[in-house]
């Protein structure tokens, strides 16, 4: 009963001073507003990059040759690209198919099948017409189409033959197969199409178009040139070359994908005992997917931080309007505590009015967070993500600091003699 | 919040037992009330030297004095909006030396019916919930309070203004409104503070009118003045002056009515 009595109140005293609160607000407002945005953008992020992890597949292990610690120091620039400094690495260095042939007998449990790519024909052009399509040509091994997310629209695989055999067929892109041969997919398989190296003109015939799953976050600049894949044993034929700087493991259900990791490293790594230059290193997607959550996470607690001063500045602000609204309302209060008010509820009348403006402010600060933190994820191109649970956590917030905040004023008020409070001019 | 509602419940049942004995004799009564106010360590100031007034339920009483004679000290004591240095104060049976400060904004609540000479209506509030408060203090249903602050109004000739603010009212309309408001949890007494002060004399004269209204429905009235011809229209008189109480006489009784 005096609790709606006590909101009615506060809600008529900031009515009669609507710009005065809006202001006081505000601080509240920003804070909360950027704490929402903020977690609405991690979070949309993260689950993306999650997603993300999944369709890549989780399971996967990267194996790569990398140059050792004693090496890479004497590098001047010290900074190497991709794990892969190449330059350094020579052709004797390479991982051998009979490498890798060894390590699926050594782990059948782990190893559902390897996905080789390291053998690529390189960039190039399709040129039909007038127009020039960039591609890239590479080469897979029958493991790559399942450890990665190449979903096949129209047409067929590569089957066993095609690799035996190093036919010359070729798996195109669905946007580069519509704008080579129109908008249905299933036009293009059959035809050829000639690709221009520097050093060479090939030929492929399309076998099958496929629409690239991956999501955006790991295909940035995909929009430039389009992939075509070729059987392996074709691109190893073309390029002579029968060894490999990289693969990558895809390992059974169920696997312990850490531990797995640990062991094939270790298995690879003593190829490479003796060699002084060359080392193995390997690392999977749960990994990657861990360390990006934890910067994600640190990077929003960082953007917190800021966000929590700023509501700090906002809840002083408060209490320094409160303080404005206690004294402009002393006679007020002395006339509430001659009609009887005890002390308590004069407190609990400027706490409420207190929670009520941070209230409010977190209100609309909730609001404008999840706008701007949709607007942002948007403009990334995640889907918006605001958590139930932070709305809640930062109206309760708020609450808190009106309590906090307006403690102070409301306890000054509460305190006041009646008869000076009568006096008061 | 419910600490305080079962506070409120003993003191009510303390109130309805010094009811339910046989009346007190006296509806105030103070005793020996000395009052000093400390203004830095040496020096104390005392307003009140041994004041000793009874007043009966019923009685319309006015207290006279100049600026400085310590009325309003007297009547801050009365209100309980403070507490004697000395001396003993029963109020309705009450003695308020056993109350703590939250008993005496329940008793002030219940048994005190303040009008100001400057009406201290809240502002931006209008008349019916201004009527309200007390009743709101002493958690009334907020039903009731509506009704009873709409009789009110009525009794008091405001119910054409019930939804008016305080800006909107004259100076007369304003007094009226804190005389309901005075009324509402049907006080022992009515301690009226230089009422007629800010208003002109028609005005004026019109809520002295209510006041004698009020008298012979029983309300008992405690008016604190300087002016003599106001006092004069009450049936008791205690003139008081530099904090002593310096005599008593009966009044003329009702003033000439307009109209």
């Amino acid at each position: 009963m005096l609790l709606a009595e006590n909101i009615r109140m506060a809600f008529t005293s900031l009515l009669a001073n609507k710009s005065r609160a809006l202001l006081t607000m505000l601080g509240i407002i920003i804070g909360i507003a950027s704490v929402i945005a903020i977690m609405t953008v991690g979070n949309s992020l993260s689950s993306s990059v999650s997603s993300e992890m999944q369709s890549v597949g989780a399971n996967n292990i990267s194996v790569y040759l990398d140059v050792r610690e004693a090496e890479k120091d004497d590098r001047e620039d010290g900074v190497s690209f991709g794990g892969l400094p190449t330059g350094k690495i020579t052709e004797d260095d390479f991982i051998t198919a009979e490498m890798l042939q060894e390590l699926v007998r050594e782990y059948p449990d782990l190893i559902e099948t390897i996905s080789l790519n390291g053998a690529q024909i390189g960039s190039g052009a399709i040129e039909q017409g007038k127009k020039t399509f960039a591609v890239s040509v590479e080469g897979i091994s029958s493991g790559y189409l399942e450890a990665n997310p190449i979903h096949i629209v129209a047409g067929q695989s590569f089957g066993e033959r095609e690799f035996e055999e190093a036919r010359r067929v070729c798996l195109i892109e669905d946007k580069l197969a519509k704008k080579l041969f129109g908008e249905d997919p299933a036009q293009a398989i059959g035809r050829t199409v000639t690709v221009k190296t520097y050093d060479r003109v090939l030929e492929f015939g399309v076998s099958g178009v496929y629409e690239n799953a991956q999501g955006q976050v790991f295909s940035f600049g995909s929009e430039a040139s389009y992939t075509c894949y070729v059987p392996l044993s074709a691109s190893n034929e073309i390029t002579h070359n029968k060894s490999y700087t990289h693969f990558d493991v895809v390992t059974k259900l169920g696997v312990d994908a850490n531990d797995a990791t640990r062991k094939i490293k270790e298995f690879m790594n003593g190829y490479y005992r003796t060699n002084d230059r060359v080392t193995v290193d390997a690392f999977n997607m749960k990994d990657v997917a861990g360390s990006l959550e934890k910067m994600m996470s640190s990077i929003t607690m960082g953007i917190s931080i800021i966000a929590g001063i700023a509501l700090l500045v906002g809840g002083i602000g408060v209490m320094n309007i409160m303080l404005v609204s206690v004294t402009e309302r002393t006679r007020e209060i002395g006339t509430r505590k001659a009609l009887g008010a005890t002390n308590a509820s004069i407190r609990i009348q400027f706490i409420t009015e207190s929670m009520i403006i941070c209230l409010i402010g977190g209100a609309i600060g909730v609001a404008l967070g999840i706008a701007g933190g949709s607007l942002a994820a948007k403009a990334m191109e995640f889907p918006a993500r605001p958590t139930l649970s932070s709305i809640l956590g930062s109206l309760l917030f708020s609450l808190a600091i009106g309590v906090f905040f307006g403690f102070y004023p409301a306890n000054k008020a509460a305190k006041m003699n009646p008869i000076e409070a009568l006096r008061y001019e | 919040m419910r600490k305080d509602k079962e506070k409120m419940q003993d003191l009510e049942e303390k109130i309805k037992d010094t009811q339910g004995a046989p009346a007190p004799e006296h509806l105030l009564e103070l005793t020996g009330i000395v009052k000093r106010f400390y203004i830095g360590q040496p020096n104390e100031l005392e307003i009140l030297h041994g004041i000793d007034l009874r007043v009966s339920a019923g009685q319309f009483v006015s207290i006279v004095g100049a600026s400085g004679s310590g009325k309003t000290t007297l009547m801050n004591l009365i209100g309980l909006l403070d507490r004697p240095t000395e001396g003993k104060y029963v109020i309705n049976g009450i003695d308020i030396d056993d109350a703590d400060d939250n008993d005496l904004s329940y008793i002030r609540n219940q048994e005190i019916g303040f009008v100001f000479q400057t009406y201290n209506l809240v502002p931006k509030t209008n008349a019916l919930k201004n009527v309200e408060l007390p009743m709101l203090y002493a958690h009334m249903p907020a039903k009731q309070r509506r009704e009873k602050a709409e009789r009110l109004l009525e009794l008091v000739g405001m119910s054409d203004r019930m939804k008016h603010m305080p800006e909107e009212l004259s100076g007369g309309q304003k007094q009226r409104v804190a005389i309901a408001r005075a009324l509402a949890n049907d006080p022992s007494i009515l301690l009226a503070d230089e009422p007629t002060g800010a208003l002109d004399s028609v005005t004026g004269r019109q809520v002295m009118d209510l006041f004698h209204e009020l008298h012979e429905r029983g309300t008992t009235i405690l008016l604190i003045t300087h002016s003599t011809e106001l006092s004069d229209e009450t049936e008791r008189i205690v003139s008081i002056r530099d904090g002593m109480i310096t005599g008593e006489h009966a009044g003329a009784g009702r003033g000439p009515k307009e109209g």
